[in-house]
């Protein structure tokens, strides 16, 4: 009696373990399946490297470019901003604050996780975008920089959480060796604990920009989404995300704009599969 | 000469006491084995000599050490640790090249010049009696030497930065009998140079390389006095029921 509970239990827990695998799969089975059939009007090398993105113009023009390099702007721009800020914050929190301030800035960063990302772009709207219009003398303050602020506040409490373990995971020892050589606080800190937790820390970079990267409803709302290849960070874009959100509603189901969105969703599930493999290989290296 | 004076000494962390009035001297060029069951706060004595047990929040200390007759207090951290150095129980080396990691700490330290880097980590190697065996590899990972040749290799990368007292936290916990001898020989040619403190589990160690010996217990110093005498004729039984392997 005792083993058939222990088998049906161990069989439950199975499926569990399995059923994440098994919608991933199925999701991407999806995707590739609405998402390919845009290959049969446009060649996979003109959609992602085409320079114009005018779907429902009579032909449709589906190149992504614009939107890619949309995308890489802002979150390069995101990880500009908040990994140098995201990793000092993570070395304060585990080297050098007191009990007390480490806890209050903890439950804080947890807070700043928690704040749904369609507030954070509402704030963004009211308060950063006049700013960086004003600061900048732009005709709109709708801009890739105004979208990176506000992504990197996104990004910050990953890369602050999984940096701090990393640091915190450095076992004492090094710390100790490297002070009792007579390194001073920031010698050890900056030549035994980072090296040490190299791996961890970038692994902590990689999965802030997969954040960054998929985020969509603050971007929408900020960085102006016009589907042209940018210029400057000061100039407006549209995300890869952003183009799925704002043209999934008013796609004619089954046209070539329908799959052209489909073959987006690939693009980017295959850009935050790359950044999660990356990050977990780098996670691995260092157990 | 006295090299350390320590006068009643008491070290609390938190609510536990470590230390109870410990007060001692130590010469220069001796090597002091310190001895006792695990708890007896040997290391916590050893930690507070270079201030290393300061990095507990809730250390506490009253009593005074003097290095040369200025107080541990007011020298300044870093310089402290320079001048007394500590090789610890597990061998840590960086993972560097066997040079990089000998010359790490003197190049933390300021000395850039590659000429005199490398005439310190042929002194240091030799010192550490390793030189023999690795000249012709100084540039390999430190992790592909032995555990013994680890641990020699952290006695040159503390040796580089010329100190003056030396503090060993049990360095041989971790090797083997040849190793173990190899170390010790190391210590015994050190003293010349340096004052050396050794906190050991290993009573026989503490008989073949100590000029003097100290016995903890409980926090407290029990007795203190030259080697031959503690294992000949220790004054106090508990000493005496130590060493014979009665307890601890």
């Amino acid at each position: 009696m005792r083993r058939l509970k222990e088998f049906i239990i161990e069989k439950l827990i199975l499926i569990c373990g399995l059923a994440s695998i098994f919608f991933v799969v199925l999701i991407f089975l999806f995707l590739l399946k609405e998402g390919l059939a845009v290959f049969k009007t446009v060649s996979p090398f003109k959609f992602l490297l085409g320079k114009s993105w005018y779907p429902i113009s009579e032909p449709p023009q589906l190149g992504i470019l614009p939107l890619i390099l949309g995308s890489l702007l802002v979150t390069a721009g995101a990880a500009i901003i908040s990994i140098p800020i995201g990793v000092g914050c993570a070395i304060y929190i585990a080297e050098i604050a007191p009990l007390r301030i480490k806890e209050t800035l903890k439950a804080g960063i947890e807070l700043l996780a928690a704040i749904p990302s369609v507030v954070l772009g509402f704030i963004g709207m009211i308060t950063l975008v006049p700013l960086v219009k004003s600061i900048f003398h732009l005709p709109t303050g709708l801009t890739a920089l105004s979208g990176s602020i506000m992504l990197a506040f996104m990004a910050m409490p990953t890369i602050v959480s999984i940096a701090e373990d990393a640091l915190y995971s450095v076992p004492k020892t090094y710390k100790e060796g490297a002070l009792a050589l007579g390194a001073t606080h920031w010698q050890t800190i900056w030549r035994v604990m980072l090296p040490a937790a190299s791996s961890g820390i970038l692994a902590a970079v990689m999965l802030g920009i997969g954040r960054v990267i998929g985020e969509t409803m603050a971007v929408m709302m900020i960085t102006g989404n016009a589907a042209v290849i940018p210029n400057s960070i000061l100039a407006p874009v549209r995300t890869l995300t952003a183009t799925i959100a704002a043209e999934m509603g008013e796609a004619v189901v089954g046209s070539e704009h329908y799959f052209a969105l489909f073959a987006i969703g690939i693009v980017l599930f295959v850009i935050s599969f790359a950044i999660n493999v990356t990050a977990d290989l780098f996670l691995h290296k260092r157990q | 000469m006295v090299k350390v004076d320590i006068k009643n000494l008491n070290i609390w962390f938190g609510s536990v006491h470590a230390l109870k009035q410990v007060s001692m001297v130590i010469q220069a060029n001796e090597i002091l084995s310190v001895i006792g069951p695990s708890n007896s706060g040997k290391t916590t004595f050893l930690r507070t000599l270079n201030r290393l047990s300061d990095l507990n929040q809730n250390f506490r200390m009253t009593g005074t050490i003097k290095l040369e007759q200025e107080d541990i207090g007011n020298i300044d951290t870093e310089l402290l640790r320079k001048k007394v150095g500590m090789v610890f129980a597990l061998p840590l080396p960086l993972p560097l090249s066997i040079f990089d990691n000998v010359a790490y700490g003197v190049r933390m330290h300021g000395t850039k010049n590659k000429k005199i880097l490398r005439e310190i980590v042929e002194v240091s190697l030799n010192e550490a009696y390793l030189w023999e065996e690795v000249k012709d590899r100084l540039n390999e990972s430190a992790f592909k030497l032995s555990g013994g040749q680890q641990q020699r290799l952290c006695i040159a990368r503390t040796l580089a930065v010329e100190p003056e007292v030396i503090l060993f936290d049990e360095p041989c916990s971790g090797l083997d009998p040849i190793s173990t001898a190899k170390v010790e020989d190391a210590l015994v040619k050190l003293k010349q140079k340096y004052t050396i403190v050794l906190v050991t589990n290993n009573v026989k160690q503490a008989a073949r390389v100590g000029d003097m010996t100290a016995f903890f217990l409980g926090g407290e110093l029990i007795e203190l006095d030259k080697t031959d005498k503690i294992f000949t004729a220790p004054q106090d039984k508990r000493t005496d029921g130590y060493i014979r392997g009665k307890f601890g």
